[in-house]
């Protein structure tokens, strides 16, 4: 069964209400520019074929997808299988979007890119892909977060980047996007922004979607051939959504499929300090798109909180609003301790260390596994595993309350 | 009085028109409409035409470090929507014409029907809008047409000859012509964009361009006036005021300096 949607977005880059580009005037000319390439790229066989070859021989993809028995036993009964975006070259799913968006910058004749970062996964994939394709690359990253994640930091000087510690307003990605919009408007000519998430104006959400519609394109082919059937529900977790948007988009037509998306709930929706923009954002316009924002009544936006970096954004891609709104996928948040203890149980039984992030794709889907057990249903649930967790580490000592001691010590004289 | 009007008066003087751009909180709510006030007059009771009364956002994507800096401080102290108005209603009954600019998030969290209706009847003359352009506007150019608001929306060096006219046709009042390709702020060198921007624009619309981002000087603005109807200065004014900041004094003498280099600018014209 399929429902009959109409293409969108729409020529303006609308989803229905949300989307659409509010941006100054001297940005329209370039986002005209990088649509029309776009569209000409995608209809162009030998840059198919160069984006193919860059998956399949550098970043490794297909990504397979694993079957979670032993963490499926703490699910009611449900069975739970996992996308591997971790597999994936830099350890997430951003590379996806990266090697699309940087080969459409050569295309396009630009001899440097610019990106935004919170945690440094999508900086450093931008920074990956730049060195490959010999691009210069310069990543904003908010002061608070290139001090929280210095390894990322260094990582990406190693790869031949630029980082720059953006040191206004709240200091965290929201500031990042802001100051890398500036740069870009002054830097056109040769610049492009790669833009990391489906929000923004349009094209980009558009464009980033279709760069990570691998993702549901190959796992809704690998659940056919290898377990006949669709998964009865889809969960990633959402930011600004582009693991989401990437596991879904195949799956949109697929009515009976549940979508789901897990939002950052920090430390509880009613405390305040989360960061779950569907749920208890409201509408207006931040970063070029109307979509669902963090905000105070005078549309002032609010600062974030999540113990996941990545997912520490005041708003959120247009077209998951509009998903939304339609009520096609259904947004709910999960909280940092829900997150960490995903965290700590696939790790033990599945051994797969999950990025904080995707850990939250974990729990919400654990939890609607046990809504439907409840129900007396032993429902098959497909998650986005986003990313791997390395990065991490640090964040799950501190939660954990670890501090690298070992459990015990044998051998020498005293 | 409309803004266009202010351009209007100033064209008849054989002159340039001089908007001075302030934001509303800083340093203080009182503090920024003293600051206003005094760039009308400068020290010789002559100064700016036309005041643009900024609104703080917190995500300001066309700004630079001065007004981001200005605009976080009054953050800080909650400016709220209604200090804008309130703001405009001072200026207004000063006896200068003030327009707004803002963010659009602002007035859609506001409403932009009621936007409308406070501004208007605070006394401002409209809004120039650095995030919204034509493309997004249904809802403001009903509105703007009902309470006969202008509409200065903004055109740059990128934009193409198609867009140039649907943008200046879309605009009452003024059209603001953006001197560079980049954010506001204080800068040495005059735009060489600037002029050929002007000269595009004045193809297609019969509305007087005010030309703004980098000016920061009589000299400079005296320059702009050679070729456009109007200029438009910000960060110049506010780094008048960081330097209180930073000394903790609040004597305004040196802002109202900086205003009278600048209307002396206006009528000398290159």
């Amino acid at each position: 069964m399929t429902t009959n949607t109409p293409s969108l977005p729409d020529n303006r880059g609308h989803y229905e209400k949300f989307g659409g580009k509010y941006v100054p005037e001297a940005l329209q000319a370039a986002l005209t520019e990088l649509e029309e390439s776009f569209e000409q790229a995608r209809g162009d066989e030998s840059f198919a074929a160069e984006l193919d070859d860059l998956r399949r021989n550098y970043s490794g993809r297909p990504t397979p997808i694993t079957e979670a028995k032993r963490f499926s036993q703490q699910c009611g009964g449900a069975r739970i299988l996992l996308k591997r975006e971790d597999l994936n070259h830099t350890g997430s799913h951003k590379i996806n979007n990266v090697l699309g968006q940087a080969l459409l910058a050569k295309r396009m004749g630009k001899t440097r890119v610019i990106a935004e970062t919170g945690a440094g996964q999508h900086g450093v994939a931008s920074a990956t892909a730049a060195a490959l394709l010999g691009l210069e690359c310069k990543v904003y990253m908010g002061q608070v977060d290139t001090e929280r994640q210095a390894l990322n930091v260094a990582r990406m000087q190693l790869l031949g980047a630029d980082v720059v510690a953006v040191a206004s307003g709240s200091r965290t990605l929201k500031d990042a996007m802001n100051e890398a919009m500036r740069e870009w408007v002054a830097t056109l000519e040769d610049t492009h922004y790669l833009i990391g998430t489906v929000g923004g104006p349009h094209p980009f959400p558009k464009i980033v979607r279709e760069f990570q519609r691998i993702i549901s394109t190959e796992a809704r082919g690998q659940m056919i051939e290898r377990f006949g059937q669709l998964p009865d529900a889809v969960a990633a977790c959402i930011g600004g959504g582009s693991n989401a948007m990437g596991m879904f988009a195949d799956f949109i037509p697929d009515a009976e499929v549940e979508l789901w998306g897990f939002e950052a709930g920090g430390e509880g929706v009613e405390s305040g300090r989360h960061a779950a923009t569907i749920s208890a954002g409201t509408i207006g316009v931040l970063h070029g798109a109307r979509t669902y924002v963090l905000q105070d009544e005078d549309g002032q936006t609010i600062e974030s909180h999540s113990i996941s970096a990545g997912l520490d954004y005041p708003g959120v891609g247009p077209e998951h609003a509009w998903l939304a709104d339609t009520g096609r996928a259904i947004y709910r948040p999960v909280s940092d301790a829900e997150a960490m203890k995903a965290l700590e149980d696939l790790s033990r039984s599945e051994g797969i260390m999950p990025a904080i992030e995707s850990a939250h794709a974990v729990a919400g889907a654990r939890r609607r596994a046990l809504q439907l057990a409840a129900e007396g249903k032993q429902p098959t649930i497909l998650i986005c595993l986003s990313g791997r967790g390395d990065k991490d580490v640090p964040t799950a000592l501190k939660w954990a309350g670890l501090d690298g001691t070992p459990n015990e010590v044998k051998g020498g004289l005293e | 009085m409309s803004s266009g009007e202010a351009f209007r008066l100033a064209r008849e003087e054989g002159r340039g028109c001089l908007v001075g751009y302030l934001p509303v909180g800083y340093p203080t709510v009182d503090g920024s409409i003293e600051a206003m006030k005094a760039i009308t007059e400068g020290t010789r009771g002559q100064g700016v035409d036309l005041v643009e009364i900024g609104a703080p956002y917190s995500d300001p994507m066309m700004d630079g470090p001065t007004i981001q800096h200005a605009a976080n401080r009054a953050l800080e102290r909650r400016v709220r929507t209604s200090d804008v108005m309130r703001a405009v209603e001072a200026v207004t009954n000063h006896g200068t014409p003030a327009v707004v600019m803002t963010y659009w998030n602002l007035v859609e969290a506001y409403g932009v029907e009621r936007y409308a209706r406070d501004l208007s009847s605070a006394g401002g003359s409209g809004l120039i809008t650095p995030d919204l352009t034509p493309d997004e506007a249904e809802e403001w150019m009903a509105a703007s047409d009902q309470y006969d608001l202008d509409r200065i929306f903004l055109i740059a060096p990128s934009s193409t000859d198609e867009r140039l006219a649907m943008t200046t046709d879309a605009c009452r009042g003024w059209v603001y012509a953006t001197s560079i390709m980049g954010v506001t702020g204080a800068r040495d060198e005059a735009s060489s964009q600037a002029p050929e921007l002007v000269r595009r624009a004045k193809q297609v619309s019969d509305l007087p361009m005010g030309v703004g981002l980098g000016v920061s000087n009589g000299d400079q603005a005296a320059q702009v006036c050679s070729y456009a109807d109007g200029v438009i200065v910000g960060s110049a004014l506010v780094n008048r005021l960081i330097d209180n900041e930073r000394t903790g004094g609040s004597d305004l003498t040196e802002l109202r300096r900086v205003a009278d280099d600048l209307a002396e600018g206006v009528r000398r014209r290159g």
